[in-house]
């Protein structure tokens, strides 16, 4: 096994969808870049999970996602991993998988990981798909700029007392339980229904996510180019403001009554 | 009973070329879609009625169809004669259909490049010939979301259907999953560069073993779900062309005026569908052989005073096919990204390209998107330029770059290629 830093990129065979395995080459790049010695796995779902620093989990479709999550409870590596300090990015169906439980394509549940206290139900309205834009509240992923993104799922994501939600989405739909949440973070667990993949439009977060997995400072990095796409990105979602996701927060809101 | 157009077919055609001639008039462009929309308002039947008891051909797929389509009308144009109608413009729903049917001729074949999503109605109401059915994988993921969804309906929809020549591509195990229950199936072995949508079995969900790089040797799971004997496959030739070769001996040159293998494998599989519907392989090659240019695309014209390769790739599929066309040579590559509607308005795609493969190159992003490109890029570790306008970006790769001899390779997605082809002479 090499040394430094281990980051695995969970079943990008299942977990790939939305071009989410750029987000352990963004963490790879950027800790090379910083002189850190890094290694990236591509671990297939054929075969065992390798023991890892920084996992990355990204967006499937409903059928693998359900195999996924059976290999990994199976295969136990992750959970073991996270017990042992090993931070975790999970996105869109990898965020659902982290959690407690899941629906299949069926809308019956299916139980997670139980990496962090979300769970997880089949959505009773349109897909939630499009730009967001997400200012960070959890106290544990400390002061980071705001989030920009792209979102396309259809669960409802309700985050528990044993993790606090990421952000508050001023765009977009986010967790989708009416509170305007999105994401949930407990220890070095992340999860957010964003993709871009989201550590290239949100490198801050990139770099929370390796100060977790190395401990140590991280320099600052030349960011032009992700500055440039953030400020367009983010100038996109003022344009339309949150007015169109209100009005929907609040229609979900009261069909819930 | 259905031998001949009734007269509200006859009025709806009517309609609809009445409504593609005024719309040109008015300047609204080919005005293609819109007189096809509204000969469906006055006759929704418009297009099976012009196409009864005609030899029609159905093309579809995640990519190759325009290509796939153009093909096949060239060799059934030499080998029937007549003239063929066919959706030229690649407008692939039933509007775009009814139009080019009511603009056509009222006899004579018809090919028409179908959009994955219409293919199980119209394999249903037009009762086609044959069908050729390239490949699936993922495209426009923020309108389609689930490829392999679209799978299980062309399979229910092959299943049971009224009899058709199926020219499937062996080597996606998708398309062999969509066409596995149908009754008469051309397994032609076309290769598939791309194979993330293709990993897990669609029967059985394991993982699917893929024997080499272009599917020669075949693909298969532990369930017993595996490539299917062939037809016809793509050889190598040893100056570095394809031959067709068929189980039944026969071995054909593939040349052609359209670059690349992805391109010899489409017209393989026109060839096939040709065949089918009685123009043989040999002379549906040869007629192959002249089609220029297709739609504009691998048009070499002057942009911004230098010459260019004009190139459309739309997603990861489409961009590992032109990688390998492009990549291995010196010239400089203008990447275009836009994000419009008809591009799809997630192009988190742009990460599942190898875009490394471009590192030393002369590379300028450009397009609405040029900053997702840009940074996919540096993290890609391929120096680049970014220049927001496309012909801007043209003219700044050919003066960086130097060199006059090869032209500009731009490769851009659907709304970034077909505006600079507009400006291209
Ligand atoms: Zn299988």
């Amino acid at each position: 096994m090499s040394t430094g830093l281990r980051i695995v990129v969970v079943y990008p065979d299942l977990l790939g969808t939305y071009g989410d395995g750029g987000n352990g080459l963004v963490l790879a790049r950027r800790a090379e870049w910083r002189g850190i010695k890094a290694s990236l796995h591509q671990a297939l779902s054929a075969d065992p999970v390798p023991m890892g620093d920084l996992y990355c989990l990204g967006g499937g479709e409903d059928g693998p996602q359900v195999r996924a999550a059976a290999a990994l409870r199976q295969d136990g590596t992750l959970v073991g991993a996270v017990e042992r300090g090993a931070a975790v990015l999970a996105v869109c169906a990898g965020f659902q998988i982290v959690g407690t439980t899941f629906p299949d394509a069926n809308g019956s549940g299916r139980a997670g990981l139980g990496l962090l206290d979300v769970s997880t139900v089949k959505g009773t309205g349109p897909r939630a798909v499009g730009e967001v834009v997400a200012d960070i509240t959890a106290a544990g992923a400390g002061p980071l700029p705001t989030l920009s993104g792209f979102e396309n799922h259809a669960g409802v994501t309700r985050v528990g007392p044993g993790a606090e939600p990421l952000a508050t989405v001023r765009r977009g739909i986010g967790n989708g339980g009416g509170d305007a949440s999105e994401g949930a973070v407990a220890g070095k667990v992340l999860g957010t229904y964003l993709h871009g993949p989201v550590l290239a439009r949100n490198p801050a977060l990139a770099d929370l996510l390796l100060g977790w997995a190395t401990g140590g400072q991280l320099v600052p990095l030349d960011d032009h180019e992700e500055a440039a796409l953030r400020q367009e990105r983010l100038a996109v979602g003022r344009r339309s403001p949150s007015g169109m996701a209100r009005t929907r927060r609040r229609i979900s809101r009261a069909l819930r009554r | 009973m259905r031998a001949r157009a009734s007269l509200r077919a006859r009025a709806a055609a009517s309609a609809a070329v009445a409504v593609n001639w005024a719309s040109r008039r008015a300047g609204l462009g080919s005005g293609t879609v819109a007189g096809g929309r509204a000969g469906l308002v006055v006759d929704p039947h418009l297009v099976e009625k012009l196409c009864v008891g005609r030899p029609v051909a159905l093309v579809s797929g995640t990519n190759g169809k325009t290509t796939t389509t153009a093909l096949l009308a060239g060799a059934l144009g030499a080998g029937l004669g007549g003239g063929v109608v066919t959706n030229a413009t690649g407008s692939n729903m039933p509007a775009g259909h009814a139009a080019a049917l009511a603009a056509g001729g009222r006899t004579g074949p018809v090919v028409l490049e179908v959009d994955e999503a219409y293919l199980p109605a119209e394999v249903a109401s037009l009762e086609p010939t044959c069908a050729v059915l390239l490949n699936l994988s993922r495209d426009q993921l923020d309108r389609t979301s689930e490829v392999r969804m679209l799978a299980n309906r062309w399979r229910v929809a092959f299943a049971g259907g009224a009899p058709v020549d199926l020219v499937a591509n062996a080597d996606d195990p998708l398309v062999v999953w969509a066409a596995g229950q149908a009754e008469r199936v051309h397994w032609i072995g076309a290769g598939l560069g791309w194979r993330n949508d293709a990993v897990g079995c669609p029967s059985c969900g394991e993982q699917v073993t893929f024997a080499d790089a272009f599917g020669a040797g075949g693909w298969s799971c532990v369930c017993g779900f595996a490539r299917p004997a062939l037809e016809a496959w793509l050889e190598e030739a040893a100056d570095g062309g394809s031959l067709a070769c068929f189980a039944d001996g026969r071995r054909l040159v593939v040349d052609l005026e359209l670059p690349g293998r992805f391109n010899r494998a489409n017209a393989l599989m026109a060839a096939v569908a040709a065949s089918s519907m009685g123009v043989g392989a040999d002379e549906a090659l040869g007629a192959m052989a002249q089609v220029p240019s297709v739609a504009g695309r691998f048009t070499v014209g002057e942009i911004a005073g230098s010459p260019t390769r004009l190139m459309l790739a739309k997603n990861p599929a489409g961009w590992s096919e032109l990688l390998d066309l492009v990549g291995g040579g010196t010239a400089p590559v203008v990447v275009a990204i836009n994000a419009r509607t008809a591009d799809g308005k997630d192009p988190s795609w742009l990460w599942d390209v190898e875009f490394e493969a471009l590192a030393g190159r002369t590379v300028v992003a450009t397009g609405e998107r040029a900053r997702d490109l840009a940074v996919r890029l540096r993290y890609a570790g391929v120096d680049h330029a970014t220049v927001d306008d496309p012909r801007a970006a043209v003219a700044f790769a050919a003066l960086e770059d130097g060199r006059t001899a090869a032209p500009v390779e731009f490769i851009g997605n659907y709304t970034a290629f077909h505006d600079l082809l507009d400006h291209a002479r």
